[in-house]
């Protein structure tokens, strides 16, 4: 089975799920011996949301590199601005920063910059949208595969023109939809892209049964065309990290926050109920772990509601980080307003750290030894919170159990799925 | 002879309400939940299955009999919000067909925790049913079946108890029956009855399973079975659970109609017949003796205590509650007396069970709570309320020596 699959996002490139999950996915399809050809936008060293360094021009054609360790996957990159997560004002912005370092760079304002490497930089960005699905569609002749899988919306236009000049079928997962990142308030053009993508598509996969309900009533998907692949964790065998090492003594304990602090996450309910519960315990600080364009909105809460000395913000952690503060966490809390899915849970679980989960998520769905909440319901997150730091036989069952159950849930079978769904599409054709 | 012996168990827990770390108030128990409860479970199985064993027992003309054990928290209950249920129960008692057996009031494990305790609730529910019924219980069951030597050796000391029951687990009756009188190693006197898991299960789990080999169950099939004890068997205990006719087992499954024909199959056999559990043992002499020496239960595939101490939550609940106990009991007050042994029913701790195998859909179903967890968390904000009542009163009056103890005086354990 050879599959031409469509990304965003890639470790150590990443800024969210996204890119663990085709991380994750991507290296158990490699185990099954399923060959991967990779398609990556790139962007030299992209930090999301910070400054964006110069593109050094090259061809639209790159060479095809592997990671050592993904014997069946190989990678091709596509120069282009396009990140996951960037709204159009975003995209518009960096755009616009980009711009001026390279006029800078060739000395003033008098130089005018064409297109360099094909680069549009005076498009917006459904215009590069449309000029990546081109490039995939050129690089993809070159390509022999059986399925195209692509992921999440900015994919889907190149997934399109790939599967019409290939002849092959189109499957498309959905990560995310627009109801997710943005609430009702969803934007028209990313919705239609969306749309258009699933209808396009021979299958659908959703990441959970809550997203596949959106998939079906938000945008008119018939039910026989979606199938559930739950995300999966792995333990991460580089956890031979000492606790001592660090010199963590602890008589604080740390509440974890770790995300992208945006509002699908429910940063706000996260700082509420941590000031609930600092009403009623002294000894715990409250750590946000992620970056976002509701960071600074973030920090001010935390100042308003007074308890700014108890809050910490790390910015965007990334690597053996991740690991470290998973580690020195007493408890994890996900306050999401809507998760498709949400890998950081499994990922604490994984490191001994209980969790607390928003019932809005589709994590929620294949976890039970984990605390369930409404993300609105501040006063109740609150409770959980203080119950499990307060009472250490609750904090170690959930931690025992759930750590346990974590582990059913592995890339292994997610791929196996795919595989399943490839297969029954290619029979189908 | 056979002699079909029934024993159904009474009860329902007082539930807590949502109580978070941040409620200050002293009420502790969802009583409308509760009564929304107890008035559904009237409807559904203590009415009609009341008035159908009345039935039977004027019918048959004093050869049908059986027993009940009915905790004191539900009697509460149904005092409150069913009392035309315990109208029903005053006329069944009255028509000298009808034992009521003896247990902890509150349906605790005390046993376990506070021998004190446990005395004290089963003078409390000995003294409420002499009151209510005009019986004074000669026979004993603890909390969820839970047994052992000692319990035994307890129960016998009381010298007010003649019988106990217990679970007819295999693992402690090896090749023999539980259809014989037995005694409980290190009992001169005491006798005991073991359930029939067998036969009872097939009436309270198996009887409306499609899937089941025995399927449909009929009263002459039944009795068929029963009738095959004539010979190798003297008693069948029937115990079960009175929530089967009703509830576990819904009146559309046929169990009501199952149990009008009962009866009359039974006694179609001359050799048949229906005795109470005090009847049972004045009839047979026991003919062994029965070691169990670590506790067994009726619950579970297990048989075990697992359902209630299996995890770290439960163990850690159930020591916090006890602990209390010399701190509440010096105080004197009645109201927190009472709360804290409402804490104690077991079904607390049985919902806090993690254990998912095949007997967890039957935690499950009962469970107020989303979780385990979510009980537990629950479980410890009201005690921790509690225990800071307890401390604050106890800081603001001087400890004087009222005991304002409501427990009737009177039976004390032997020496």
């Amino acid at each position: 089975m050879r599959v031409f699959m469509l990304g965003w996002e890639f470790p150590p490139f990443i800024s969210g799920g996204l890119g663990t999950a085709c991380y994750g996915l991507t290296k158990a399809m490699d185990r099954l011996g399923i060959q991967v050809t990779f398609v990556l936008p790139k962007m030299v060293e992209a930090q999301y949301a910070t400054h964006v360094n110069l593109l050094t021009p090259e061809s639209s054609r790159s060479r095809s590199s592997r990671l050592k360790a993904l014997k069946n996957v190989r990678f091709r990159a596509i120069n282009t601005p396009l990140q996951a997560y960037a709204t159009p004002d975003v995209y518009q912005r960096q755009l616009e920063h980009t711009l001026q370092q390279k006029q800078l760079a060739c000395g003033g304002k008098g130089c005018t910059i064409g297109p360099i490497s094909g680069i549009e930089y005076e498009g917006d960005m459904y215009s590069e949208v449309y000029r990546y699905a081109a490039i995939a569609a050129e690089l993809a002749a070159d390509e022999e595969f059986d399925v195209v899988h692509a992921h999440d919306w900015m994919t889907y236009p190149a997934g399109m023109a790939v599967a019409r000049m290939s002849g092959k079928p189109l499957i498309v997962h959905i990560h995310s939809t627009e109801f997710d990142r943005s609430g009702e308030h969803v934007n028209q053009m990313i919705y239609d892209i969306e749309r258009e993508g699933m209808h396009c598509a021979d299958r659908v996969i959703a990441v959970s049964h809550y997203t596949r309900n959106i998939v079906i009533n938000r945008y008119g998907v018939s039910s026989d065309k979606v199938e559930v692949v739950y995300n999966g964790a792995d333990r991460n065998d580089n956890g031979d990290w000492n606790l001592s090492e660090a010199g963590i003594a602890k008589d604080e304990k740390i509440v974890l926050f770790l995300g992208r602090i945006t509002m699908q996450k429910g940063p706000e309910y996260f700082l509420a109920a941590a000031k609930k519960v600092l009403g009623v315990m002294d000894n715990v600080k409250f750590v946000m772990a992620g970056s976002g364009d509701m960071m600074h909105r973030a920090v001010e809460l935390a100042a308003e509601f007074g308890i700014g000395h108890k809050v910490l913000f790390t910015g965007f952690l990334r690597g053996e980080d991740v690991q470290r503060i998973y580690r020195m966490a007493d408890l994890y809390v996900m306050p999401s307003v809507s998760e498709p899915f949400g890998i950081a849970p499994l990922e604490a679980l994984h490191n001994d750290v209980p969790v607390i989960i928003s019932k809005q998520s589709g994590v929620s769905e294949v976890l039970h030894h984990a605390l369930k909440v409404d993300f609105w319901d501040v006063d109740e997150i609150a409770n959980k919170i203080v119950a499990v730091l307060r009472y250490p036989p609750l904090e170690m069952t959930l931690r025992d159990y759930g750590n346990f159950e974590v582990r059913r849930l592995r890339w292994m079978d997610a791929a196996s799925t795919c595989a399943k769904i490839y297969s029954e599409t290619l029979a189908a054709v | 002879m056979a002699s079909v012996c029934f024993y159904f168990q009474v009860h329902q827990p007082t539930r807590l309400r949502r109580y978070t770390v941040f409620d200050k108030d002293h009420h502790y128990f969802d009583e409308h939940k509760n009564s929304l409860v107890c008035r559904k479970v009237a409807n559904k199985c203590y009415l009609p299955a009341n008035r159908l064993i009345l039935d039977l027992i004027r019918r048959f003309e004093g050869r049908f009999k059986v027993a009940y054990s009915i905790t004191g928290v539900l009697l509460e209950q149904l005092q409150t919000y069913s009392p035309e249920v315990m109208s029903t129960f005053d006329a069944l008692a009255q028509t000298g067909c009808v034992e009521f057996l003896a247990e902890t009031y509150y349906h605790s494990l005390s046993f376990l925790y506070s021998r004190d305790e446990f005395i004290e609730q089963i003078n409390k529910h000995c003294e409420t049913i002499e009151r209510l019924f005009g019986q004074k219980p000669r026979v004993f069951r603890n909390t969820e079946l839970i047994y052992n030597n000692e319990l035994a050796g307890l129960i016998e000391s009381l010298e007010n108890f003649d019988t106990i029951l217990s679970e007819g687990a295999d693992h402690i009756l090896g090749y023999r029956s539980p259809n014989y009188v037995y005694r409980p190693q290190g009992c001169e006197r005491l006798n005991l009855l073991l359930k029939n898991y067998a036969l009872s299960d097939d009436i309270a789990f198996r009887f409306s399973n499609h899937t089941w080999k025995e399927w449909p169950l009929t009263a002459g099939k039944f009795a068929q079975w029963v009738s095959s004890v004539n010979g190798n068997g003297y008693v069948v205990n029937l115990f079960m659970d009175y929530e089967t006719f009703g509830e576990h087992q819904w009146e559309d499954t046929g169990i009501f109609d199952f149990m009008r024909h009962l009866p009359e199959e039974i006694l179609k056999h001359p050799d048949n017949d229906f005795k109470t559990p005090s009847e049972a043992v004045d009839s047979y002499e026991p003919v062994g003796v029965v070691d169990v020496p670590h506790l067994i239960s009726w619950a579970d595939t297990e048989r075990d205590l697992s359902a209630w101490l299996g995890n770290a939550m439960q163990s850690n609940a159930i020591h916090e509650l006890y602990r209390l106990e010399e701190k509440v009991k010096k105080l004197g007050d009645h109201s927190i007396i009472t709360d804290w042994r409402k804490l104690q029913t077991s079904d607390h701790f049985y919902y806090m069970c993690t254990k998912y195998f095949a007997d967890g859909d039957v935690h499950k179903y009962f469970n107020p709570y989303n979780s385990p967890y979510d009980s537990y968390i629950n479980f410890m904000n009201v005690l921790d309320n509690l225990e800071g009542r307890c401390s604050r009163q106890a800081g603001a009056t001087n400890l004087c020596d009222t005991s304002q103890n409501k427990n009737p005086p009177g039976l004390q354990a032997a020496s």
